[in-house]
C-alpha cells in the first residue's frame, strides 16, 4: 500500500463519515439521553419505554465529561434528558444551568420532596443507602452502629473502606458535614482514618470480602453491592459472612443517595423527556430497574426483588440531597487535608 | 558515518514552492492538533482562587513524588526489558527466537487495567495464592505473615512495565535490524568484545529509537488512570479526576494536566540537548545484514528464558487466567452486540491508524525539510497531548468543536435564517479527530525514529539528481520508511482498539466499541461480565501484532 493509496482511502473514509453524521438522531418521535449510568442497566427500561410509547431512545453513556459536553454544546445540544448515578452530579448540572424546571404532577406525586430538586430540575429514579457491613463472627448480632461511632477507638484496625476520593465516600462525608459542621467532621475523619485496617482500596464488594476473610470487622458499602453478591453463587459465601447494618437508626437515619434524571434546558423534545422520566418512576419501570441494579424503588408500594427485600424496613436520613451535595467541595478538600487522597 | 552535504542552492530553489506548501499544510495541521491542549490552557487560566493554594498545601507534593517514582520505575523497567529483548532477538540466535520475536509484542494487545485486575485477583489477600499459603502454613489472618501488597506503587510499576515495554522493544528492534552489521563488525575488528560493541556502537546508534519508545511508554504511564486508580496510587492522573469530579474544578484539573505536559517537555528537551547535533545514521545501512551469532548451551537457555518471561507475565498468564475464568461465557463473544461493537472498533481503529500514519509522515517530512521553529514547536506540543488523561483531553476537543459549531450556526442563522445545528460535535469525525490528537505521539514518534535513520546524504543526492519532494518521498524515503510507518499504523490501531475515555465522552448516540462495552461492566468491577469484551479486544489486537512482526522482518530483509 502506498502513501498515495492511503490518502485516496482517507478521502473515501471521510466522505463515508460525513454521510454517517447527517443521519444521526432525526427520527420523528424520539428522545436523546446522556447517561452517567451504564447501558446494560438502562437498556431493559428503555426497551420497555419504547414498546409502551413508540418513542425511540438514543443514548450516549459516559462516566465522565457529559456535563462538560452539555455545557459546550449549549443551545444546540441534542440531549433531552440526563441521567446521573448520584445526587452530587445532579447538583453540578444545576450549578452549570443546563437543566430546566419541569411541571409534572405525576413526578411530584411519585418522588418525595427530599429526593428532588426544590425547583423540580431533577428527580430521583431509585435510591440506595450507604450502610455498614459487620462480621457475623466478630460483631454481636444485636450491636447497633452509627457513622459517628466509626471514629471510636474500639474499632482501631477493624474498618475497611474504598478510597475516600470516590464520589460515594465524598457524598457520605458531605452528609456528615451537613449534619455536624466542618470542624466536627474533620476530627471524625481523622478518627476513622486511625481505625482503618488497611490502605483504602477496591470497590465496595472488595470491602465485604475483606470482612469475610477476616481482614477487618466492619466495611462501608452501598446496599446494592450486597444484592449483587447474594445473586452470584461465587460471591454469595462472602456476602453471607456479613450482616448489613443500617446505621443511625436511633437518630437521623441512614445516609441515602440516588440515581436521578432531569430534562435539559435546551431540549428539542422536552415533552418526550418528561415522558421518559415519568415512565422511569412508574410502578412497572420501578420493578424492572430495582431488580436490575438492586437499588430501592423511589415509589412506595412497588413489589421488590427478594435480594433487596432482605434489607427490610429502615429509617432514612431525611436531609435534602441538594444540601448534602452543596458540601462536596468541602468534603473533597477535607479528604486531602486528612491525607486520605490516594 | 554521516555525510551531510548542503545541496547547491540552484537545485533547491527549483522546488522551493512545493516545500513551502508542504510546510504550510504541516503548520496548519499542527495548529489543529494542538487545539485541545490550547483549550486546556484556556481553562487553566480561569481557575477559581483557592484551588491551587489548597493543592500545594496538601497533595501536590505527594502527587509529584509518587508520579516521579512511578515514571522512574516504569522508565527503567521498559528500557531494561525492551532494549534487552530487542538486542537478544536482533543479534543472536537461540531456541524459540523466531516465535519470541513476535510474541514479545503481545502484551500490547491487553488493556493494562484488565491485566491489573487479573493480577490483583491472583495475588491479593482473598486470592488463590495467599489463600493457599494460609492453608499450607496454618496462618489465620494477615497478622500472621507478610506478603507484598499488589495494590501499591511497586505493584503499579510492575504491571504498567509489563504492558508498556513492547513500545520500546518494537522501536528498538526495528532500529537494531536497520543497523548495518558493518558498524558492529568494524568495532569487533578493532578488538572490541561483543558486549563492548553493543554498548559503544549498537546502543548509541539506536538511541533515538529507544528515547522515542521510552517517551511513549512514559506518556502513556502519566495518562494512565485505570491501573493507578485500581491500585489506589496517588499520582497526577488520579488527582486530576479528584479535582475535576469531586471539587468540581475542570480548571484546576486542566492545570494539573498541563503540568504533566510541561514535565514531559522538559525531559524531552533535556534529552535532545544531551544528544545535541549527533546524527545516528549509517550511510551504508542498506548493506545486507549478516547472520546472527548462534548461542549455545547455558547462554542459549538463558536468552530463551529472559525473552520468555515478559511474554508469560505480560500476556500468557493474564490471558489464560482471563480465558479460564470465563470459558463458560465464551458464547457471549458471538452475540450481536459484541459483533457490532467489534465492527465499530475495527472501523475506528483503521481510520485512526490511517489518518495518524499519513499525518505523521507529512509532519516528519515537513520537519526534516524545513526545520521551521514554529512547526517543530507545534508538533512537539501536539504530540505531548498524549501525556494527558483521555477524558480531560476529550473536554479540550469538544469545547472548541462545539464553539465552532455554535458560531457557524449563529452566523448562518443571522445571515440566512438557516440553522446548521451541531455539525461536528457528537459525530464520528470528532471522535476520529480525538483519536488522532491522542495517538499522534505514537505515530509521529515511530515515524520520526524511522526518519532519523535515513541518512540526509540520500536526500541531498536525490535532490542533486533533480528529484522533487514527492519523488523524494516516494522513491527514496518510503522504501526505507515502510517498516516505521507500519509500526506507527499498528501502534495506533491497537491503542485505538483499547481507547476508552475519549470514546466515551466524544462518541455519537448509540455507538459502542469493544472498549465501551467492556467498560460498562469493568467500571463496577463486574469482571466476569466484562471478560468476553476484554477477550475480543485482545484477540482483535493480536492479529495485527503478528502481521506487523512479519512485515518488519520482511522489510528489514535485504533485497536482491
Amino acid at each position: 500500500m502506498s502513501v498515495f493509496g492511503s490518502i485516496t482511502r482517507l478521502a473515501t473514509g471521510a466522505a463515508l463519515l460525513c454521510g454517517l453524521t447527517a443521519g444521526a438522531a432525526q427520527a420523528a418521535e424520539e428522545v436523546n439521553l446522556y447517561s452517567y449510568r451504564q447501558p446494560h442497566l438502562m437498556q431493559p427500561l428503555i426497551d420497555a419505554f419504547t414498546a409502551d410509547t413508540g418513542i425511540k431512545v438514543n443514548m450516549v453513556y459516559a462516566n465522565k465529561g457529559l456535563l462538560e459536553r452539555l455545557v459546550a454544546e449549549g443551545r444546540n445540544t441534542p440531549a433531552d434528558v440526563v441521567i446521573t448515578a448520584n445526587a452530587g452530579r445532579l447538583a453540578d448540572l444545576v450549578e452549570a444551568d443546563v437543566l430546566r424546571s419541569v411541571t409534572s404532577p405525576k413526578l411530584e406525586a411519585a418522588v418525595p420532596a427530599n429526593f428532588r430538586d426544590p425547583q423540580n430540575r431533577w428527580f430521583a429514579i431509585t435510591k440506595r443507602s450507604r450502610v455498614l457491613y459487620a462480621s457475623r463472627e466478630r460483631v454481636a448480632a444485636d450491636r447497633a452502629l452509627t457513622y459517628e461511632g466509626l471514629a471510636d477507638v474500639e474499632w482501631k484496625g477493624k474498618i475497611c473502606a474504598r478510597q475516600f476520593t470516590h464520589p460515594y465516600m465524598i457524598d457520605l462525608i458531605s452528609s456528615m458535614i451537613a449534619s455536624h459542621g466542618e470542624a466536627w467532621t474533620e476530627t471524625w475523619l481523622q478518627g476513622v482514618k486511625a481505625n482503618l485496617a488497611r490502605k483504602p482500596q477496591g470497590n465496595d464488594r472488595a470491602q465485604i470480602k475483606a470482612v469475610a476473610q477476616g481482614e477487618c470487622d466492619i466495611a462501608i458499602g452501598n446496599t446494592y453491592y450486597y444484592g449483587i453478591m447474594l445473586s452470584d453463587p461465587e460471591q454469595r459465601p462472602a456476602a453471607e459472612a456479613v450482616r448489613p447494618v443500617f446505621p443511625n437508626q436511633e437518630g437521623r437515619g441512614a445516609h441515602m443517595n440516588i440515581t436521578g434524571a432531569g430534562v435539559t434546558k435546551h431540549a428539542r423534545h422536552p415533552e418526550n423527556g418528561v415522558k421518559l422520566i415519568e415512565y422511569l418512576t412508574s410502578p412497572h419501570a420501578q420493578e424492572i430497574y430495582a431488580a436490575q441494579n438492586f437499588e430501592f424503588p423511589i415509589l412506595g408500594g412497588v413489589s421488590i426483588a427478594p435480594v433487596i427485600a432482605v434489607f427490610g424496613e429502615f429509617k432514612e436520613d431525611p436531609v435534602s440531597l441538594a444540601d448534602v451535595a452543596a458540601q462536596r467541595r468541602a468534603a473533597a478538600q477535607m479528604v486531602d487535608r486528612a491525607g486520605l487522597s490516594s | 558515518m554521516t555525510l551531510a552535504v548542503a545541496p547547491p542552492t540552484a537545485v533547491r530553489r527549483g522546488h522551493d514552492r512545493s516545500y513551502l506548501v508542504i510546510g504550510l499544510v504541516a503548520i496548519l495541521a499542527t495548529g489543529l492538533v494542538a487545539l485541545p491542549v490550547g483549550a486546556l490552557v484556556w481553562f487553566a487560566l480561569s481557575v477559581e482562587p483557592g484551588i491551587w493554594p489548597h493543592l500545594t498545601r496538601t497533595v501536590l507534593g505527594n502527587y509529584t513524588i509518587t508520579t516521579s517514582l512511578l515514571a522512574l520505575g516504569v522508565g527503567t523497567g521498559v528500557t531494561l526489558i525492551g532494549v534487552g529483548a530487542a538486542w537478544l532477538v536482533a543479534a543472536y540466535d537461540f531456541p524459540l527466537r523466531r516465535t519470541l520475536e513476535w510474541a514479545l509484542m503481545m502484551p500490547l494487545a491487553a488493556p493494562s487495567y484488565i491485566v491489573a485486575f487479573v493480577y490483583t485477583d491472583l495475588l491479593d489477600y482473598a486470592g488463590p495464592v495467599q489463600s493457599t499459603l494460609r492453608d499450607l502454613f496454618g496462618w489465620r489472618n494477615a497478622a500472621d505473615y507478610s506478603f507484598p501488597e499488589i495494590r501499591s506503587l511497586p505493584g503499579a510499576i510492575i504491571i504498567i512495565t509489563l504492558v508498556l515495554y513492547p513500545y520500546v522493544y518494537l522501536l528498538t528492534r526495528t532500529a537494531f535490524l536497520a543497523q548495518s552489521r558493518a558498524a558492529v563488525e568494524a568495532a569487533r575488528m578493532q578488538g572490541l568484545s561483543a558486549s563492548a560493541a553493543f554498548w559503544r556502537v549498537a546502543l548509541p546508534m539506536a538511541r533515538p529509537a529507544i528515547v522515542v519508545g521510552v517517551a511513549l511508554a512514559l506518556m502513556e504511564t502519566l495518562n494512565e488512570y485505570g491501573t493507578v486508580d485500581f491500585f489506589a496510587v496517588p499520582v497526577f492522573s488520579t488527582g486530576i479526576f479528584h479535582v475535576w469530579i469531586n471539587m468540581g474544578s475542570l480548571e484546576g484539573a486542566s492545570g494539573l494536566a498541563l503540568m504533566l505536559v510541561a514535565a514531559v517537555a522538559i525531559l524531552l528537551l533535556a534529552e535532545r540537548r544531551a544528544r545535541a547535533d549527533r546524527r545516528f545514521t549509517d550511510a551504508r545501512s542498506t548493506r545486507p545484514a549478516q547472520a546472527r551469532a548462534q548461542l549455545h548451551g547455558a547462554l542459549a537457555l538463558a536468552a530463551t528464558l529472559l525473552c520468555t518471561l515478559p511474554v508469560v507475565l505480560g500476556f500468557l498468564l493474564p490471558f489464560s487466567l482471563l480465558v479460564g475464568s470465563s470459558w463458560h461465557r465464551i458464547d457471549a463473544l458471538f452475540t450481536g452486540d459484541l459483533a457490532s461493537a467489534l465492527l465499530n472498533s475495527l472501523e475506528l481503529a483503521a481510520l485512526a491508524a490511517l489518518v495518524v500514519t499519513v499525518l505523521s509522515l507529512w509532519l516528519a517530512y515537513a520537519g526534516r525539510m524545513s526545520g521551521a521553529p514554529l512547526l517543530r514547536l507545534g508538533t512537539r506540543l501536539a504530540s505531548m497531548g498524549y501525556a494527558i488523561p483521555g477524558s480531560v483531553l476529550a473536554i479540550g476537543i469538544l469545547a472548541p468543536f462545539a464553539a465552532f459549531d455554535n458560531a457557524l450556526d449563529a452566523w448562518l442563522f443571522e445571515s440566512f435564517g438557516l440553522s446548521s445545528g451541531l455539525l461536528l460535535s457528537g459525530t464520528l469525525i470528532a471522535l476520529l479527530f480525538g483519536c488522532t490528537v491522542r495517538f499522534l505521539a505514537l505515530g509521529f514518534g515511530a515515524t520520526e525514529a524511522g526518519f532519523e535513520r535515513v541518512p540526509r546524504s540520500l536526500d541531498d543526492a536525490a535532490r542533486l539528481l533533480g528529484s522533487g519532494p514527492v519523488d523524494l518521498v516516494r522513491r527514496v524515503h518510503w522504501p526505507l520508511l515502510r517498516a516505521s510507518s507500519l509500526t506507527a499504523a499498528l501502534l495506533v490501531f491497537v491503542d485505538t482498539l483499547k481507547e476508552l475515555p475519549m470514546t466515551l465522552a466524544l462518541r455519537p448516540f448509540n455507538f459502542e466499541t469493544l472498549a465501551t462495552v467492556t467498560h460498562q461492566y469493568a467500571v463496577d468491577e463486574r469482571f466476569a461480565e466484562a471478560t468476553p469484551g476484554a477477550l475480543a479486544i485482545v484477540l482483535a489486537g493480536v492479529v495485527p501484532v503478528i502481521l506487523l512482526s512479519h512485515t518488519i522482518r520482511q522489510a528489514s530483509r535485504p533485497r536482491a
